[in-house]
This record gives structure tokens, sequence and C-alpha cells, in this order.
């Protein structure tokens, strides 16, 4: 039903819209789930309202929030298609394969899927080093963690997802090497109730310090009321935590939007691939905040160099779970084995779900 | 705060929204009333109490406007099958199609915002105690609400002249009808029943467990809810046992997670299904009995004879 009154309003929007400028570039966006969501969505729902103020005068935006992943989602992504929609961003890694079926029947159309690792004639795929941002949190955790134990709320075990746990846990390694990470998987990416679950579970458990790989704010929420502290996700979450958050990863898709639209109107759009981190400015951090100012500038100087290029969260040695050498000392992780990462590090206390 | 009590109290907060909504349709069902739009009435209260609380800073208005939200919804229900009467399973499904489309729009602007919290019931000196104090005194009032509900309608059930009359009208409608009494009045009491039951479950869910508005945020609940009815044989002890086993084993499959034991989550995911019909099966082996319990014109339309 929401998502007939989504499409509905798109329809709407991208009627309107076509009787107002017919010669305007029409660049839609699928969301996952609503834009209200201060996480993942609303991230990327910044990035659009970013677009139309660079762009404005030649530009229409369109969008349609709360699809899920699976056959609705090629419905939604081929109803932008037939309404002129000339660029569209596809915002979630299920979006990929329906992507890719609508991207041949529209071949004049060029498709930006976020995440994933197809890509076709007309299809690009991009996606942010959050990680990078994790090791920055894993660091803040082991300094912040007086049980010397945090809790990871993770969603499914997609290389994505266990990428973050590895570098966050890489990241508290350089500070204490003893320190303990406990996870949890909650399948599902945005159930404020479950997530809600696993935070008071592993508050309960020692964990006085969260984060979380799912995109609610309820997690957050659970660490204030707990006493404990907690990472935002996606977006700075601190109006839902004031106590509780020490920083947020921020995802910052507006200089990618923006570079890839310019591209289509200038004609010299092509199919590729990008990964950017902190260097291009995609993945960013709030505020560090309820934390003393060592720990602060510490961060600050981990920051500052993983956007140099200084430090690669990725960097040897890693051992895996079991022990056996993953990087020799003096080499680091190629994108490609990141990318199809399904072990964890040494140090983890759990095991990971096939 | 010790590892077990943050697991009971964790317990309570998941098994609670269970409670209310399924004794709410359990009374529903023993009228003879099959309302499927569980799952609408309690999202339609959950928006409803986030909106009113956020609108007017008060927790309590929340409840109230949860509350009548339910009820409104049941209302549309109760004249579309107890006066036009339509099929029960295709109304109380569209009620739940429904609730998730009006929710959705309703709560629109409403997205994201911090809530306000229900706070607990501080019940002086008693929720000081240790352990026992949090998990028995320091619990909020929908809580207590819901346990209070469940013994209630067990005593009224089977214990009072109304509850006989209920059971009444829903074993026989007609013999209900030809003793003089009325059959649509006493269902209609029903129906809005089971509707401000389920949207007290919604407004504790946007007031207390997770106080936010998202969409869908009721994933399910309602759904398992009616089936707790069923697998409970509409008895409201047993109905307790349910809603709790499913709240305990759910919470038992994180915590177990968050101890690192190596069983596959997606199973600790099912496990609350399994256990809890598993259990409800066992405890109801008694045929006699469930015979006794199942209100024999559950889902039929009521005209009186003539």
């Amino acid at each position: 039903m929401k998502r007939l009154v989504g499409i509905a309003a798109a329809v709407l929007a991208a009627t309107l819209a076509w009787s107002a400028a017919a010669e305007k570039l029409k660049v839609g966006f699928v969301y996952i789930g609503p834009v209200g969501d201060h996480g993942w969505t609303y991230a990327h729902d910044q990035g659009r309202r970013a677009l139309e103020k660079e762009l404005g005068g030649k530009i229409e935006t369109v969008y349609i929030e709360n699809v899920p992943e699976g056959a609705d989602a090629e419905r939604a992504i081929e109803r932008l298609a037939r309404q002129g929609a000339k660029l569209i961003f596809t915002t979630s890694f299920g979006y990929m394969n329906p992507t890719l079926k609508v991207a041949k029947r529209f071949p004049d159309v060029k498709f930006e899927h976020a995440t994933g690792y197809k890509r076709s004639a007309n299809v690009s795929s991009y996606n942010a080093r959050f990680h990078e941002g994790r090791y920055v949190n894993g660091q803040i955790a082991a300094r912040m963690s007086k049980s010397g134990t945090a809790g990871y709320i993770a969603s499914f075990p997609i290389p994505e997802v266990v990428m973050g746990i590895n570098a966050f846990m890489l990241g508290a390694q350089t500070v204490n090497p003893n320190f303990k990470l406990k996870v949890v998987w909650v399948n599902s990416w945005f159930d404020p109730g479950k997530e809600a679950d696993a935070a008071k579970v592993l508050i309960g458990q020692g964990a006085d310090i969260l984060t979380q790989h799912t995109d609610s704010t309820a997690p957050l929420q659970i660490a204030q009321k707990e006493g404990a502290s907690a990472f935002g996700q996606a977006s700075d979450m601190i109006a839902f935590a004031p106590k509780a958050q020490l920083t947020a990863i921020i995802n910052n898709w507006a200089p990618y939007y923006i570079a890839r639209t310019k591209a289509v109107l200038d004609g010299t759009w092509t199919s590729s691939d990008t990964w950017n981190g902190m260097a291009a400015g995609t993945v960013r951090m709030a505020p560090y905040t309820n934390m003393p100012d060592d720990v602060a500038a510490q961060a600050k100087k981990t920051e500052a160099m993983i956007a140099s290029g200084e430090i690669n969260p990725f960097a040897g040695p890693i051992h895996r779970q079991d022990g056996t050498l993953a990087v020799p000392e003096g080499k680091v992780m190629d994108d490609g084995t990141l990318l199809g990462i399904n072990w964890y590090v040494k140090g983890i206390d759990d095991s990971l779900p096939k | 705060m010790g590892a077990l009590e943050a697991v009971i109290l964790t317990i309570i907060a998941a098994s609670t929204p269970l409670l209310l909504a399924a004794t709410g349709e359990l009374v529903t069902e023993r009228s003879g009333v099959l309302n499927l739009g569980v799952e609408g009435m309690m999202i339609m209260g959950a928006v409803c109490s986030f909106a009113a609380a956020y609108v007017s800073g008060s927790a309590p208005v929340g409840i109230l406007a949860g509350l009548a939200a339910g009820v409104a919804m049941s209302m549309l229900f109760a004249f579309l099958t107890q006066t036009l009467m339509t099929s029960q399973v295709a109304t109380g499904l569209s009620l739940t199609l429904l609730g998730l489309g009006l929710s959705g729009l309703i709560g629109e602007g409403f997205t994201g915002l911090p809530g306000v919290k229900l706070a607990p019931v501080q019940i002086p000196v008693l929720s000081g105690i240790p352990f026992i104090g949090p998990i028995l005194f320091g619990q909020d009032i929908l809580v207590y609400a819901s346990l209070a509900l469940t013994a209630a309608v067990g005593y009224v059930l089977f214990r009072t002249r109304t509850g006989l009359v209920i059971n009444a009208v829903g074993g026989n409608h007609q013999s209900a009808h030809a003793l003089g009494y009325g059959v649509i009045r006493v269902r209609y009491a029903c129906i809005a029943f089971g509707g401000g039951c389920s949207g007290l479950a919604g407004a504790y869910l946007s007031l207390a467990y997770t106080p936010q508005w998202v969409e869908n945020m009721s994933a399910g609940r309602g759904w398992i809810a009616l089936a707790l009815v069923v697998f409970a044989t509409w008895l409201p002890g047993r109905l307790f046992v349910g809603a709790y086993l499913f709240g305990t084993v759910w919470i038992m499959g994180l915590y177990v997670q968050g101890l690192g034991v190596a069983v596959p989550s997606q199973l600790l995911s099912s496990l609350p299904y399994l256990v809890t019909i598993a259990v409800l099966i066992v405890i109801s082996g008694n045929k006699a009995l469930i015979t006794v319990n199942t209100p024999a014109c559950i889902g039929q339309p009521f005209a009186p004879e003539r």
C-alpha cells in the first residue's frame, strides 16, 4: 500500500515535471527505506537535494522510497525509466539484478547502482569506503570502553558488512590488542524493534560501546537510556542521542551525484566503478562528541591519515580468526579480496553465519 | 544492572505488544468474530499515539490516541462485518492493508523525529529493590495494563455473567439470540475491545519499545498475536505463556549470538515461531478441551432465523 502511495506520488511528480520542462534532464532515485530514516536512505536523499541545488536549472529529480528488494524493485526502476528519467540511481545492494534487467530494456538510459559489483554498458556501480570510518570508530571504542567490549549489531553476512566488522576490530586492536567484540545478526536492514532488542542484549552482556550496520536510530536511543555510548550510522544521529553518540560515519554522496549528472549533461558519461572514501570526501565523520579531548585528537589524526593515504585500515599483518596469515606485513589487502571478504579477523568473538 | 536482569527486562518489552494485541483478539474471537486486521489496527495505534504524543508532548495523551485509533479501525470492521455482513476474512485482511497504507500517510511528517518516551511507573521504595525492583515495580503502565487485562479477561470470561454471554454468542449465536441476548451488540463491544487492545499494543511500540515512528514498524507482530490466540486454544492463561515464550526465545536467540555460540543466526530468527507453536500444540493436546474452548460460530455472520 505504502509502495502504491509512493509510486503514485512519483508518477504525479514525474508528470508535473514532464509538463513543466520537457528539456530538463530527469534524474531518478530508488530508495530502500523512507527518506526520513535518518540513516542510509536519508543520506542518499541529502545527495539528491544537493544535486538539485547545484544543477537546479538543468535537471529535475524524482524519487521512489520504500521500494523492497526483488520483483517490486524492477517495477519501480522501470517506472522511472518509462517516465523519462535518463539517469537513475538505485541505492541498495539488492537492486543490482533488477537494475541490470531494466537497463537491458532501456539502452539509452544511464543507470548507477550503489554497493553492487555487476556492471554493463549503461550500468555503473558506486560505493563508499565506509570501513575507513569504522576503523576510526574502532579506535575510539577501544579508548572509551571501560569493559573492553563493544557490541556490533549486524544485518546480513555479506562482504560489505563483514568488511565493516573487521575494520572496526582492526582499529580497536591498534589501541587494545585484547579488545573484545560481540556481534549480533538481526537479519534485517531496518527493524527498530529488533535493533533495540539486540542493543539491550549486548549492553546486558557487558558491551559499553555499540555500533551498528543497520539503519535505524533505535540502538543509539537504547545506548543513551542505558548509559552506554554508540556511533551513528550513515548520517549524524546526534539529535537522537546527544549524550551517547561519539561520532557518526556520514555518507556524503553529493559530490558523486553531481559529478555523474554533469557527465550525462556533457555527454561524457561512461560505465565505471567508483569506490571512494575519506580522500574524496564521500565518507566523513560527524563531530567527535562525548569523549575526552585527547581521544578526539587521536581520532582526528587517524581520520586525516586515512584521507592522506598514510593509514590503510587493511594493511598487514592481518590474521584470520583461525590464526592464519591473510595479509603479510608491508602489504595491503587489494580491493578485489576486500570486496569478497567472508572471514573475520583474529580476535572477533563470533562465528560468521554462512 | 546484571545480565539476567537486563535479559528479563528485554523479554518483557518484546512480549508486551504481543500479549496486548492477542488478549484483545481473544475476546473478539470468543464472541465468534475473526478479525484478521490486528496488524492494521496495531500500526494505526502506533502512528496515532506517536503523533498525538509528539504534538502534545504527553505520553498519556499518546496512549489514549492509540486506543482511540484501534477502536475506530475496529468499528469500521464491525460496521462492515456485523451490520453489512461482509466476509470477516476478506474485511480483516483489507483492514490490515488499509492500516499499513493509511499509517504511512499519517506518519509521513513524523518519520525520524525523536519521540516522547513513556516513562516507567516508579513505585517508591519497591522499585529501588535490587533485581526484582526494576523487573516487578519499575515497568511502564502499558506492561502492567497488559498483565492486568489478561487476568481480567480470564476472570470475566469464566467467572462472570458477561463472560457467559460472550461465550454463548460465540458458541451458538442462534441460541443466544433466542434467549434474548443482542448478538450483534455483544459482538460490536467485543470487536471494540479487540481494537482498543491492538491500539494499545501499537502505542507500546511507538512510545515505549522504540520511541519513534517508522513505517511498518509493527513488522508482523499483529500476525504473531493472531496465531498465538489459536495456538493458546482461546485460553488467556495459555496466551500469557505463549506470548512470553515467544519473547523469551526471540531474546535468547540474540543473547546466544552475543555470547559467540556457533548457531546460524537465521535459525535463531525462526526459532521463536517453531518453539511457540510446538509448545502450545503440546499443551493443547487435550482434544475435548479444544472442542469446548473453540468458539463454534467463529467467522460466521449472524442473521436471526425466522
